[in-house]
């Protein structure tokens, strides 16, 4: 049994270790593009903070994906919480309030559209599709097609700071004991359910490349002219292990997965769908809006076009990271790994002074081969 | 000569032989009925005439006015003159009654629709079967028995000479199926060959020439119809030894553990129309109940109903060890202790693209694994034990479920189902489409589950089966209960008589 659970382990990770590979060539020929300026611990930086709004957007999406539903509208209501953020701080309401009414607005947004998807049942592409639009709608109203400045320093900071280096090891330290207490853990649970000795040197050595990973990671952020992690990638790791906790090791998350594998098997299961589904358009409202202070805080501004083709890219990143449109398919580490890609192709390409419209071309065009590739790989598995 | 030969026709599937040497003659301006039980062969057969099935998937060899046809596809066969009106129809709601008559051959010049010659040749096509119908109006508008007599017109705009009919009248009314069947009639005077396959004896007696059983797989027999009796048909239809395969049942049975009284279940689009009316048994436990019947008798929608899955109406009472309950969705009849292996495994049953563990632990997640939080190693605890128990044949729990084969997948949604701990366990179709091996293993499981007090309901129809593992059987016929019968009273012969309504 252990040999087969082995081989299983190895084809579904065999998929992460060719994007990995992927992202990796993809580094490696900016770098050399680039004449040396894409794998610097500045660009670097820039890079994960530019990917940090898509990747919280495409976490949240990829759930929803999982479920068998879209959302074209995040974009948008990205774009509304912003505004709704800005708005309250002119109007004296401070901070506080501001941001829990940029992310109250989301996830009331979310159960709206959560509840004509589910309970309703009109498609969730349409009912989206209908708030990209209406949505966008608002916030022209709301801004009345100005720019408001964000002026609280403390908003700015959540899409332009950094943590510092000592927060940055202190972190480091805090994620490798926790990847190796998990690992003992895994170890010892194999044995309390009487499937066999506690491999601890096995599980031990699985957390190598993670706790070598996070400790480069750490050690490149610092080397930007010591500033540590910039404060919207930490909130994207946070918003990711969260994510990943949900999908892999709640009941909820599995019934995600059973929703949009086979919804009627699901029903006859005893899952109530409607309400799971519901449920996860509320959980993409309250990363949606979490997004929106990081992009505001970032731009140090409120646009009525603000966060416009978020949704494609947050989408792009669940199916460049394996998720499937149909449902039942797909990881938040494919989806943060998807996001990566794709902000890399942005920033290298950037960099190498590609031409605008032929990075769009790029983009479109991988974003098809990389699906075409996974059909095609699929198949012949 | 005639028409239409088949030659020891063998179809086989992985694990099952559908057809084993089947061989057919049909004639021009001939009636000819094929019968049978469920799963027998007849659709199989048909399947194999038009092609669906095409040349070279099957042994044995089609001819057509004397000479040896090898379709490749539905095209071949049409263009031969064999056209088959199934029993779900295949009109294009959104489409007009004269477009779905010419869908694929609309009358054109370079592409485009010559739209008044499409209409004119759909009007006079329609008066040739004396059916008042505006050929522009849009045939989801029509009642299905209208829809019906488009699709024949729609078979007869392709010129069929061989004209197979599905079960036609099953969605019709009296008389709806008095203009099928005159225009059935005319259609034989001018030379048409039709095979025709219902349920209903009656019809079957009423325009048949020559009736052929089909049994297993193979012909019991081809005769003229005015040389048999329904009860001939009928015995040769079920005509077998009840085998040794199934364990002699040897139940103590204890309370009553569910009782259903009055449900009925109305259809999900037709507002008034019954798929189960009035129907009220119960079970005991450690009592195997079979129900019986025939395709569209309400045997699945009986059981969904009960279980808070139908998503129509449906009324009715039903108790769970003495409390009167009322289910709104699947979760609350799980809570209260009902299990549900439903038919069609992949559509109903399994996730395919996901792990035995994922599968067998889904309906029993909360208490299997964790209320907020699961633990694989607990659940593959629990799997395994089922695993095992079940003799699954698999690499591991984490071996993806669409790769199994059809028996071990059946028997992963049985083990989900176990490992919710039920008191009453329905089994719909439990040994649909599995080989003979993992038949006899399901049944040795129905048995031990049935000896450890689970009240089991099971419905199937393979009617030796049904009789040979069930305590009790009641059968429906049309959604109607016709007939209640003990393990000792229930013959085939009365079983299959109850259950084609030949004794209310």
């Amino acid at each position: 049994m252990s040999e087969a659970k082995s081989k299983q382990f190895d084809s579904s990770s065999l998929r992460a270790y060719v994007m990995i590979a992927i992202l990796a060539l993809i580094w490696l020929l900016f770098h050399w593009l680039t004449g040396s300026t894409f794998l610097t611990p500045r660009n670097l930086s820039n890079l994960m903070t530019q990917m940090s709004v898509t990747g919280i957007l495409a976490v949240g999406m990829l759930m929803l994906i999982v479920s068998g539903n879209i959302d074209l509208s995040v974009g948008s209501v990205l774009g509304l919480a912003g505004g709704v953020a800005a708005w309250a701080l002119v109007a004296g309401y401070g901070l506080p309030v501001a941001m829990l009414m940029a992310i109250g607005i989301c996830v009331g947004v979310g159960l709206f559209q959560g509840t004509l998807t589910a309970y309703l049942n009109i498609p969730a592409f349409i009912v989206t599709l209908g708030g990209l639009l209406a949505w966008r709608g608002v916030v022209k109203w709301l801004l009345g097609g100005n720019t408001i400045p964000i002026s609280d320093d403390t908003f700015k900071a959540m899409g332009q700071s950094y943590i510092g280096t000592t927060a940055g090891w202190v972190l480091a330290a805090v994620a490798v004991a926790f990847v190796i207490f998990m690992a003992i853990r895994r170890a010892q649970s194999t044995k309390t359910y009487g499937l066999g000795e506690a491999n601890y040197t096995g599980e031990l050595l699985k957390t190598v490349l993670p706790v070598l990973a996070i400790i480069a990671f750490i050690w490149v952020m610092n080397s930007y002219e010591d500033r540590g992690v910039p404060t919207p990638v930490l909130m994207l790791v946070v918003v990711a292990l969260l994510g990943g906790f949900i999908t892999t090791s709640t009941t909820f998350g599995r019934y995600l997965y059973a929703i949009g594998g086979n919804a009627d098997a699901a029903r006859l299961s005893g899952i109530n769908n409607k309400r799971n589904v519901l449920a996860v358009y509320a959980i993409l409202g309250a990363v949606t809006g979490l997004a929106a202070l990081i992009y505001s805080g970032r731009v140090g501004s409120a646009t009525p076009d603000a966060g416009v083709l978020k949704e494609l890219d947050a989408i792009a990143a669940c199916v460049i990271g394996g998720a499937s449109l149909m449902g039942g398919r797909g990881t938040i580490f494919g989806a943060c790994l998807g996001a990566l890609i794709m902000a890399s192709l942005d920033n290298g390409m950037s960099l190498y002074g590609v031409r605008d419209f032929l990075q769009d071309i790029v983009k479109g065009s991988i974003l098809v081969a990389a699906v075409g590739l996974d059909m095609f790989g699929r198949k012949q598995g | 000569m005639p028409l239409l030969e088949m030659r020891d026709i063998v179809k086989e599937f992985p694990g099952v032989k559908a057809l084993d040497g089947v061989s057919f003659t049909l004639d021009a301006g001939e009636f000819h009925s094929l019968v049978g039980e469920n799963g027998a062969g007849k659709s199989t057969l048909m399947k194999v005439l038009s092609a669906v099935y095409p040349h070279g998937t099957y042994e044995g060899d089609i001819l057509i006015d004397g000479s040896v046809r090898s379709f490749r596809g539905i095209r071949d066969s049409e263009s031969a003159g064999v056209a088959i009106i199934f029993q779900e129809l295949s009109l294009v709601k959104e489409l007009t009654v004269g477009e779905n008559i010419f869908l694929g051959q609309e009358p054109n010049r370079f592409g485009v629709i010559d739209w008044a010659e499409l209409y004119h040749r759909a009007s006079s096509l329609l008066r040739d079967l004396d059916l008042d119908l505006d050929p522009r109006v849009q045939a989801g508008s029509l009642g299905i028995g209208q829809q019906q007599l488009v699709e024949i017109a729609k078979a007869l705009s392709k010129d069929a000479r061989i004209l197979v009919l599905d079960e036609p009248t099953a969605a019709l009314t009296e008389s709806e199926v008095e203009t099928l069947f005159g225009i059935l009639e005319k259609l034989r005077a001018k030379g048409v060959g039709m095979i025709y396959i219902s349920h209903k004896l009656d019809e079957v007696f009423r325009l048949s020439d020559r009736i052929t059983v089909l049994r297993d797989g193979r012909t019991v027999g081809t005769h003229a119809a005015a040389e048999l009796s329904k009860d001939r048909v009928i015995s040769a239809m079920v005509g077998r030894e009840v085998g040794d395969i199934y364990p002699k049942p040897d139940h103590q049975y204890g309370d009553v553990a569910m009782r259903v009284s009055g449900l009925t279940v109305y259809d999900i689009d037709v507002a008034d129309k019954k798929l189960v009316d009035n129907v009220s048994f119960e079970v005991r436990r450690g009592e195997v109940l079979g129900i019986a019947g025939l395709m569209g008798a309400g045997r699945s929608e009986t059981l969904t109903a009960i279980f808070g899955g139908w998503q129509g109406r449906c009324d009715g009472q039903i108790e769970v060890d003495g409390i009167a309950k009322r289910f709104r969705s699947p979760k609350e009849a799980i809570a209260a202790g009902l299990g549900f292996v439903t038919e069609d495994r992949k559509r109903y049953g399994l996730l395919l693209d996901q792990t035995i563990i994922d599968n067998m632990t889904l309906a029993s997640l909360k208490k299997v694994s964790g209320s907020f939080l699961t633990d694989r190693a607990k659940e593959a605890k629990a799997v395994s034990a089922q695993i095992s128990s079940l003799r699954i044949k698999t690499p591991s729990a984490f071996t993806v479920a669409g790769t199994l084969s059809g028996g071990n997948q059946q028997k992963v949604v049985l083990g989900k189902w176990l490992l919710t701990e039920p008191k009453v366990l329905f089994l719909d179709e439990p040994t649909r489409g599995i080989d003979v091996g993992a038949k006899q293993e399901i049944y040795a499981e129905i048995n031990r589950l049935a000896k450890q007090g689970l009240a089991i309901v099971l419905v199937s129809s393979e009617l030796p089966e049904l009789l040979g593992l069930s305590d009790r059987v009641v059968v429906l016929h049309e959604g109607r209960m016709s007939g209640e019968f003990s393990r000792q009273e229930a013959t085939p012969e009365k079983v299959m008589a109850a259950a084609t309504g030949q004794m209310i």
